[in-house]
């Protein structure tokens, strides 16, 4: 009796283990289909929009498109080493290869759809003189001394040109808190200055503005 | 046979009484509604709970079944008939009167799978390029302007929105949502279609 069960337990546990392995295999196979840099592209899209322009989902999510590469990559670093506070971001960024995180940021930058639009336009015109000439008396430089002009930023100095209203407003009241604890490795802890010294309406009015920059 | 009984006398309700209603709990448009998702929009069975669901979502798939752009089985079954008499006036009065009632949870997912669900809702699955729900629906899956609360919601409901996005099916227009949901295998689906219904 004790022989018969043992006779039968040897192939019904070697079933079990092909199977379960089998299983396994299985997960690990649709997962591999699943990378490489078009399978990424369209994660990083279903939250920042099928163009990259951006979305308002329970968080505005950031306008990729058109973005210096430097910019993505050095933020994705700081979402990495949480020098830039952000739970979602951490979870994404920690499972990039640097190649892929090169060939995401370069992606992106080749992208060019209109904003994503609805910021309000009652103080556009304001916004637009606190771009163009800052507010001296309140020691605001102008932001288009660093990021342009025309809002497209260079190298490590972010695209403002279409940028989410919600997002630039968001990231502007709340830059000590998310952003600027890596002063020591990049260029984050300038803005930190700028950001206290607007005040609410003020940060509201260039985020419009910028948002409608093509 | 049995459909197209239904599908009459749903028609046959809503052309009875379609312009009198007010927008109370007491009127023939509610009750043309809780008819088949509850007597207080708790939902019944496959028809899924409206109460606390967001206003401007509630519109925005009424607005979706009256353009025919939702068209999944029941959607096409159902509601495309149940909204084709009713006016954009209408469709916010109601969706904005069942986003008032408190919301139950439905309860009715697997326990077990709760904690694998919450991580998949939270985190999503990065190496497997599964989004975070959570980023769009909130962290209690509450849900904000046109984006769902998912929160209570029906364990079957879920799972079959779930399954039909990766089938191909629309909801809204521009929605992220078969994106979102193509990258989901089955034990996913149910673990979070496990973990939302007992959400509070």
């Amino acid at each position: 009796m004790r022989f018969v069960g043992l006779r039968l337990a040897w192939p019904l546990a070697l079933l079990a283990v092909a199977y379960s392995t089998a299983g396994y295999a299985q997960d690990i196979g649709a997962a591999a289909r699943r990378g490489g840099l078009e399978a990424k592209l369209e994660y990083c899209k279903t939250c920042h929009g099928l163009s990259g322009q951006g979305y308002l989902g329970y968080f505005p999510m950031p306008r990729l498109a058109g973005q210096q590469p430097q910019y993505i990559e050095a933020q994705l670093r700081a979402f990495i080493e949480r020098r830039r506070t952000n739970p979602i971001m951490f979870n994404v960024a920690h499972v990039l290869s640097p190649s892929m995180l090169t060939a995401l940021a370069t992606h992106f930058r080749g992208l060019n759809p209109k904003p994503f639009g609805g910021a309000p336009r009652g103080s556009i015109a304001l916004g637009k003189r606190i771009y163009e000439e800052g507010l001296p008396e309140s020691n605001v430089p102008a932001c288009s001394a660093c990021h342009g002009t025309e809002g497209k930023g260079q190298n490590e100095i972010p695209r403002l040109a279409g940028q989410v209203y919600a997002y630039t407003v968001g990231q502007l009241t709340g830059w000590n808190k998310n952003r600027g604890q890596g002063s020591a490795v990049d260029t984050s802890a300038i803005m930190a200055p700028t950001a206290h010294n607007l005040t609410r309406s003020q940060v509201e009015a260039v985020a419009a503005y910028v948002s409608y920059l093509q | 046979m049995k459909r197209i009984g239904l599908r009459i006398a749903i028609l046959a309700i809503i052309a009875s009484t379609g312009p009198a209603w007010a927008g109370d709990g007491q009127s023939a448009g509610v009750r043309n509604c809780t008819w088949c998702h509850g007597t207080s929009g708790q939902g019944y069975m496959v028809a899924p709970r409206l109460a606390g669901q967001r206003a401007q979502y509630i519109e925005s798939q009424l607005r979706s079944y009256h353009e025919h752009t939702r068209d999944n089985p029941f959607s096409t079954q159902y509601m495309w008939g149940a909204v084709a008499a009713l006016g954009p006036r209408e469709a916010r009065d109601l969706a904005i009167y069942f986003a008032t009632i408190v919301p139950k949870a439905a309860n009715d997912g697997d326990r077990n799978l709760m904690a694998r669900g919450r991580a998949i809702y939270l985190d999503g699955i990065p190496e497997a390029n599964i989004v975070s729900c959570y980023a769009c629906h909130g962290p209690n899956a509450e849900g904000v302007r046109d984006i769902p609360r998912l929160g209570g919601l029906a364990y079957f409901y879920v799972k079959g929105r779930l399954e039909q996005w990766g089938q191909g099916y629309h909801s809204g227009v521009e929605s992220p949502m078969p994106l979102a949901a193509s990258h989901l295998g089955p034990n996913e689906i149910e673990a979070l279609a496990s973990y939302l219904s007992f959400v509070k």
